[in-house]
């Protein structure tokens, strides 16, 4: 029975020391090891936060949230082909649209999430001017955050029917997930432009580029997405803000596979074109892929993992995997970041997109260490960078075992966002991602650094009151 | 307002930090825009867009450096482009900071430091409990050294720690010594083979202190808190540690410190340590149980007994010790004190201590007063004024609000001191020093000075003031107990070898008075 008191006796003490530090100096003074926690009251104090805090820490949530754990590690996503979303996402209809974030109504969108809209509309050919899709949005569109269809999409996250989309299957578990194409940077749809070039862009993107890659893929089998994201993270990528690795792997594998396609040289050469002038290509493969692996993980009974984070540039929402189907929601926060050329702080929407899916399953931000090539964002320096990654050890559950940062001695990315950890330490994930202009079609306007708002946690943790 | 437009080829920057010198660029005097990019074709529209494209940036490509200003006049325009230049050539545009991040939570120490098995937690109460059971949950052994901790919540955690065969040592446990490593207070205390187990802390150390002054040692000293052995948590956390010394094949002798426990709690541990295969002390302060004595149990009513029965108990021999004769010592000093002196004020830091002090002298006169008194009688309804015979425990809760602990800092100790001087009809002060780890790097040497003005006092008076001290420590401890010793001893203090002969000397030289 008390076999591991028999064992300390015979041991080395080794000393967390929590509180005066005085006694820290004692043990260290007797030649034994003494760590000193940086203690602060957790939950800030709040003694409602904290009590529930302390009824979540026991053996049934710590087995659920191994078992959650299990799965994320367990997650194999592979790129397996692409179809049209109607045809391919189980339930999409003519008048589904899906949008990043939770869910909102048409009345509420930001700006660019209407212009998106309105975009998506024009390209289902719905609609022939803005004010002729207004009206549609309003009265005919069902719309749906793409987490419920299995999606995700970056900024606007505007997924309408006909447009083709990656089928991205967790070979471990069998689900699928689904996210479009991704456009480039400048006026994109996903930015909230619906101009000409806007549209004539996304019609080529079916016409051509779609076919051809669905044709490439269909030859090639397959493409293993761990395997690529686990050497874009060792190619400096951490696979949100920065995708220069990941989109030029990719072209390693599929650019030999369209030349083998049954289309002609300059259709063929514009698509490899097309994706080596857009280093965020990959990040339409990662995201899914990010999705993919998370599903699964949802619905856990009494599992306090963080299963999905997501914004509309209105709300922040996140769940967690006790509670699949809620939404716990705070207003977008403001993104802390570098401006492109003439652009300022007035000019950003707040934060907007399904691309922190990458963060949520263990990397992005969360794997800034490895990507110090974009410092900047962070603070300048890349021991800040490393920092980043340090800190968000402090509130996930394990290090990932897919996912590996060099620097670091090949520590796995922290992974597995644990709510209570969040909420006991006040330490926010840490997001890495671009920043929209507030109105409709202008584009990026530069990147940075956000937090979600601590009131989505402390929602999410007041739920598991009884 | 001045424009100029630079392109320097084959000169690649990433992004971001091209964005970052802009930033500071357009922080400089009289600078309107700044735009440094790279000439790919998204940028060059973006010139275009804000008026600052020129025709020469046509044949430029993504690995031309860019530079475009606009400002008020040539001379900004000429710092904002040197400034620039040496930003580029220094390369590192930025600066940084090399400071690891703090550990924050116990999951991460973990899986910092693996080898971490013992938790020692002094937060304020109320956060404690949390700490606490993840520590347990992590399989790790704990001691909680904050008091205010729920009851219900220290019934959980024992509760807990049990379950996985851990040690829980308090919460309000001020001592524990495992493989001698002090936690919170300890002394210095030799190897050798009693092990201790104590709902006290003052009342482990001054047992501990004592067997090293006998010349003996301990294995562990565990201390369980101050409720472990009351009605409700019964004795979960004693029980455990009964059976681990039992188990432990250093420890040969085990002594047992606590107030008496409640009845049923009281027969569980007797139970309980009848089965032990080595012999048990069992000090249940002033309580008389020496009709259970049985095969393996020795009963003692104080803690100076304990610590002698355990040293006998190992050595085969009696153990003693004695400076002085005490009935010569103490006719000698009650001839120094004039009629009305006749009044014993304690002034203790160690709450055991006080304890034992209390049980003794109520035993010799009827009459003692406390802050802490177990009846209610006799309890101070105004602590701030003693009566007569008064015994404090400086160190309970409603001293140290908002202070350290008198082990820690003794200066609420020294003010009172001085208060209790001002009456005349006082004879005797009792004061302990409790050394070791943890506590104050010197409490012999900030007394003193005052020692002196309480005797002042008196002799301003005609009188004469007797104060006694027992020091709770060893020669090993940091404070060193002679050089302790030695400083009280220049001040006129009678410095006793244990609490309980501090106690009883008061006691026969009061006894002296009254006659």
């Amino acid at each position: 029975m008390s076999e591991k008191i028999h064992q300390l006796f015979s041991q080395k003490i080794s000393v967390l020391n929590i509180g005066i530090k005085w006694f820290s100096d004692n043990v260290n003074l007797k030649g034994a090891k003494a760590i000193q926690l940086e203690w602060k009251p957790p939950a800030s104090g709040n003694i409602d936060l904290i009590n529930i805090l302390k009824s979540l820490y026991n053996e049934e949530v710590e087995d659920a949230n191994q078992k959650v754990i299990e799965i994320i590690q367990n997650g194999h996503p592979k790129l397996i082909g692409l179809g049209t979303a109607r045809d391919v996402i189980p339930g999409f209809d003519e008048w589904t649209i899906l949008h990043a974030g939770p869910p909102i109504e048409w009345e509420l969108m930001c700006g660019p999430m209407k212009g998106a809209v309105i975009g998506g509309l024009i390209y289902e050919q719905k609609a022939r001017t803005k004010k002729e899709a207004e009206e549609i949005a309003k009265t005919k569109v069902k719309f749906s955050p793409c987490h419920h269809f299995h999606a995700v999409g970056p900024m606007a996250g505007i997924i309408t029917s006909s447009m083709p989309v990656w089928i991205i299957e967790n070979s471990t578990y069998g689900n699928k997930a689904f996210a479009t194409l991704n456009e480039g940077l400048g006026k994109v749809l996903r930015y909230g432009a619906f101009s000409t070039e806007v549209i004539e862009r996304l019609n080529w993107m079916r016409d051509e580029l779609y076919p051809i890659l669905r044709d490439a893929i269909e030859m090639k089998g397959y493409i293993d997405l761990r395997s690529l994201i686990a050497q874009a993270l060792q190619m400096g990528d951490e696979c949100h803000n920065r995708n220069k690795a990941i989109t030029s792997l990719f072209y390693r594998e599929i650019a030999p596979f369209v030349i083998r396609t049954k289309f002609s040289d300059s259709q063929k050469a514009k698509v490899l074109e097309f994706i080596n002038s857009n280093d965020h290509f990959g990040l339409n493969l990662s995201m899914p892929a990010c999705k993919s692996i998370m599903e699964p993980a949802e619905g856990i009974p009494k599992s306090t993992v963080i299963t999905t984070m997501a914004r509309n540039g209105v709300e922040f929402g996140i769940k967690v995997s006790a509670f699949k189907d809620i939404w716990f929601t705070a207003p977008s926060p403001r993104v802390r970041g570098l401006y492109f050329p003439g652009f300022t702080e007035a000019d950003a929407a707040l934060d907007l997109g399904d691309s922190v899916i990458t963060e949520t399953s263990g990397i992005g931000g969360f794997a800034m260490a490895t990507a110090p090539a974009i410092v900047g964002f962070v603070g300048g320096s890349a021991n800040d960078a490393l920092n980043y990654t340090k800190m968000m050890y402090q509130i996930t559950l394990t290090e990932n075992k897919n996912y590996q940062i060099p620097i670091l001695n090949f520590r796995g990315t922290p992974t597995g966002i644990d709510l209570r950890k969040v909420i006991e330490t006040g330490i926010l994930p840490i997001i890495n991602t671009g920043i929209a202009h507030k109105n409709a079609g202008v584009g990026q306007v530069g990147a940075g650094l956000v937090n979600p708002p601590v009131e989505c946690f402390e929602k999410a943790l007041r739920k598991f009151k009884k | 307002m001045r424009t100029k437009i630079v392109v320097k080829k084959n000169l690649f920057f990433d992004s971001v930090s091209l964005m970052q010198l802009s930033d500071k660029v357009k922080s400089l005097q009289n600078i309107l825009e700044v735009v440094i990019l790279m000439a790919t074709d998204t940028n060059k529209y973006l010139l275009k867009d804000i008026d600052l494209y020129e025709k020469e940036l046509d044949n430029s490509t993504p690995n031309d450096l860019i530079i475009a200003i606009k400002a008020e006049d040539d001379e900004s325009l000429k710092r904002a482009f040197d400034y620039i230049e040496v930003s580029l050539t220094q390369k590192s545009i930025t600066n940084s900071s090399q400071s690891e991040p703090e550990i924050v939570i116990q999951e991460y120490a973990y899986r910092v430091h693996p080898d971490i098995n013992l938790v020692l937690i002094s937060t304020p109460g109320e956060y404690a409990a949390l700490e606490a059971k993840k520590a347990l949950l992590s399989n790790k052994h704990v001691m909680i050294f904050s008091d205010n901790v729920k009851l219900e919540d220290e019934i959980e955690l024992k509760d807990l720690a049990l379950s996985r065969g851990l040690l829980l040592m308090g919460p309000d446990c001020g001592t524990a010594m495992i493989n001698h490593i002090p936690l919170g207070f300890a002394n210095e205390v030799p190897a050798g083979p009693i092990g201790i187990i104590a709902a006290s802390g003052s009342g482990s150390q001054e047992v501990a202190s004592l067997i090293a002054k006998l010349g003996s040692g301990i294995t562990q000293l565990i201390g369980v808190g101050g409720r472990d052995l009351n009605e409700q948590v019964g004795g979960k956390m004693m029980l455990q540690a009964l059976q681990s010394l039992n188990n432990d094949p250093e420890t040969k002798v085990i002594v047992l410190i606590s107030k008496p426990p409640a009845k049923n709690v009281a027969e569980k541990i007797l139970n309980e340590a009848t089965k032990v295969n080595k012999p048990v002390v069992i000090c249940f302060l002033g309580a008389d149980n020496s009709s259970q004595e049985s095969r393996n149990l020795h009963f003692v009513k104080f803690l100076e007994d304990a610590a002698l029965k355990a040293v006998e108990l190992v050595t085969g021999r009696k153990a003693i010790y004695t400076r002085f004769n005490i009935y010569e010592l103490a006719k000698i000093e009650s001839a120094k004190l004039n009629e009305n002196q006749k009044y014993i004020r304690g002034l203790y830091a160690g709450g055991t201590l006080c304890d034992e002090a209390i049980i003794y002298l109520s035993q010799e006169f009827n009459t003692i007063y406390s802050n802490i008194h177990f009846d209610n009688k006799y309890k101070l309804s105004d602590n701030k004024i003693s009566i007569k015979d008064t015994l404090l425990d400086l160190g309970d809760d409603e001293f140290t609000r908002g202070k350290a602990h008198p082990m820690i800092d003794p200066q609420y100790r020294n003010i009172r001191l001085l208060n209790e001087s001002d009456d005349p009809d006082v004879a005797i002060v009792l004061l302990d020093f409790v050394l070791g780890y943890g506590a104050h790097p010197d409490p012999a040497g900030v007394a003193i000075g005052i020692i002196q003005k309480a005797k002042e006092k008196f002799m301003k008076r005609n009188q004469h003031l007797i104060v006694i001290a027992s020091i709770t420590g060893t020669e090993n401890d940091p404070q060193i107990l002679s050089q302790q010793q030695k400083k009280l001893e220049d001040a006129g203090v009678i410095c006793m070898p244990s609490n309980l002969q501090a106690v009883k000397l008061a006691a026969l030289i009061k006894k002296e008075l009254i006659q």
